[in-house]
């Protein structure tokens, strides 16, 4: 908050003009409530933000749950299922920090990823199918039976039962009882397993296994979030909401909302070559982020980068009525103050 | 405290130390913010005259949407974090947090690119733009653990998508996006004092070294970096 008076300062404005820049500023001054100007700010932007809530609102869709995915889409569900069980999975073959199964993103020859290592271990087959069915097994012996058969059967024989049963899922289609059926096969326990577990997962019993802890409380969704990434289900999901990567991704929201506008850089990067194809992408586009968000803080010391201030003229903009008082002043001299 | 003590005691008001305390390191403190921060530095009723741009509103502005974040996001840690989503009021609550961090960006990216074109990093105020920069970017960090911390369908989108950009530098091992308790824990602690210390230093700084000069125009030899 100021007002346009301008009070003379101990020198005048020409001589103020040349002080060294680190210099206190001793020429003419102008009145400047700082508190005042404080307190408006934030009474006028509370009201802001309140007018804008009471219009707009905020988005607040519900979470997609397993259970949900496995009633909408059970062929989707057990097709996620299975690539869990064989290592096919977006988790299964993730790499650090997750498991050993992937090498993970290099930038050159680096991978950050491999060096700092596993350090939230998944294990995909035990942790999204086998653990699950083991505590169903104590309640349902039936599913004890194909839990038996399918870990006493070597690790070839589980392929071939695996294989079979790909083949023959995408034949499978919902009854009219709503239960998803498979043509048989020679797939061994597998429809036995997958079934037990789609039965899990329509209960909801399997959102609540993979949320638990040994602890009782329980905040980690590490494991639900990563078995939902691997389905077609929430990628849809995300996509009818405009949202996947090669929409702009993570920087939209649901609705019309503004989302994370901030980050349209880093996301552009994802929208451009070599990066919209490439492997290692993410890694990719956080070193460009990275390199600029340390240009951006070194801009100081930065010769070239530094002086384009100088060149743009944004800042006569800024300063025009100063300017334009120091042009006067110099036609001008304010009376008392020494011939040039 | 000796009763000589006492009868040479001076003006408690007195910033300087009395004789013999000059080394003590509570002297030495005070010392030294009085000299960096004298009260007219740190509350000034008189700026330059050439702050006279409605640019200079914005970094102001940018402080006054930080406290309506703090103040929107201490009514919804009050409550829970289940709370938003049940009810009508913290629904409007949370709406109000929202458009508070939107406005934040929108003000402190003015703010930013205003005073990168006024190199407003002259005349020993690097330290006021770093500390501006990183106020920024670290901003990006608290609104972004906010924005996966909802519990909803947006959290759930946005965290499994972010997971591999965090995961590639090598830093998802520590920083789990996925891991709600963690990020609403980044979100309403660290982060916030964080960013809330990077501001207080950065206003601290714009107090101490006073408002940037202008560029001086007309046959300048001034070094923008200098």
């Amino acid at each position: 908050m100021h007002d346009d008076e301008i009070h003379p300062g101990s020198i005048t404005l020409t001589e103020a003009a040349a002080l060294p820049e680190d210099a206190d500023w001793t020429g003419p001054t102008i009145r400047y409530d700082l508190v005042k100007e404080v307190t408006v700010a934030v009474v006028v932007v509370a009201m802001l933000a309140m007018v804008l809530a009471l219009f707009f609102g905020s988005p607040d869709d519900a979470p997609v749950t397993i259970r949900q995915w496995s009633n909408a889409k059970p062929g989707d569900f057990l097709a996620t299922a299975l690539s869990e069980l064989d290592g096919s999975s977006g988790s299964a073959g993730y790499g650090p920090p997750y498991n050993t199964a992937g090498t993970g993103q290099e930038l050159g020859p680096v991978s950050a990823q491999q060096i700092v290592g596993v350090h939230i271990p998944l294990d995909t087959v035990n942790d999204f199918i086998l653990a699950p069915l083991r505590q169903q097994a104590a309640s349902t012996p039936a599913v004890g039976v194909v839990l038996a058969q399918w870990s006493a059967a070597s690790s070839d024989q589980q392929t071939t039962w695996m294989t079979n049963y790909g083949d023959a899922l995408p034949k499978g289609n919902q009854t009219g009882t709503g239960a998803f059926s498979v043509p048989p096969a020679d797939d061994g326990p597998l429809p036995g397993l997958l079934s037990a577990l789609l039965t899990l997962a329509d209960s909801g019993a399997l959102d609540a296994d993979l949320t638990s802890s040994p602890n009782f409380y329980g905040t980690d969704y590490t494991k639900p979030l990563l078995f939902l990434s691997d389905s077609g289900y929430l990628a849809d999901k995300g996509k009818a909401q405009n949202l996947s990567g090669s929409q702009w991704g993570m920087m939209n929201e649901t609705g019309s909302y503004p989302g994370q506008a901030w980050l349209w850089l880093y996301t552009m990067w994802y929208q451009i070559p070599p990066m919209k194809t490439s492997h290692n992408a993410d890694v990719e586009v956080w070193a460009i982020m990275m390199g600029f968000s340390l240009l951006l803080v070194f801009v100081p010391f930065i010769p070239g980068l530094r002086d384009i201030p100088r060149f743009v003229p944004v800042y006569r903009l800024v300063w025009q009525d100063h300017y334009r008082r120091l042009a006067a002043e110099r036609v001008t001299p304010p009376a008392g103050s020494p011939p040039d | 405290m000796t009763q000589t003590d006492l009868e040479v005691k001076k003006d408690p008001n007195d910033a300087a130390p009395q004789p013999g305390d000059e080394r003590m390191w509570t002297a030495r403190v005070r010392g030294a913010a009085v000299r960096a921060f004298p009260p007219g530095k740190l509350l000034p009723d008189r700026q330059p005259s050439y702050v006279a741009s409605w640019i200079y509103i914005f970094g102001v502005l940018t402080v006054a949407a930080f406290v309506v974040i703090l103040a929107s996001g201490v009514v919804l840690v009050v409550r829970g974090p289940s709370w938003w989503h049940i009810s009508k009021i913290g629904l409007y609550f949370n709406s109000i947090h929202l458009w508070a961090v939107e406005l934040f960006f929108f003000f402190m990216v003015i703010h930013l690119w205003g005073k990168f074109f006024m190199a407003a990093w002259r005349g020993r105020r690097r330290a006021t733009w770093i500390t501006g920069v990183v106020s920024f970017l670290v901003s990006v960090g608290a609104a972004f653990t906010g924005y996966i911390s909802q519990q909803n369908f947006d959290s759930q989108w946005i965290a499994t998508q972010a997971k591999d950009g965090i995961n590639s530098t090598g830093v998802g091992a520590v920083f789990n996006v996925l891991d709600f308790g963690q990020m609403l824990l980044w979100h309403v602690l660290l982060l916030p004092v964080v960013v809330a210390t990077l501001v207080g230093v950065h206003v601290l700084l714009v107090r101490r070294r006073g408002v940037v000069h202008p560029l001086p125009v007309r046959g300048t030899t001034v070094d923008p970096g200098s």
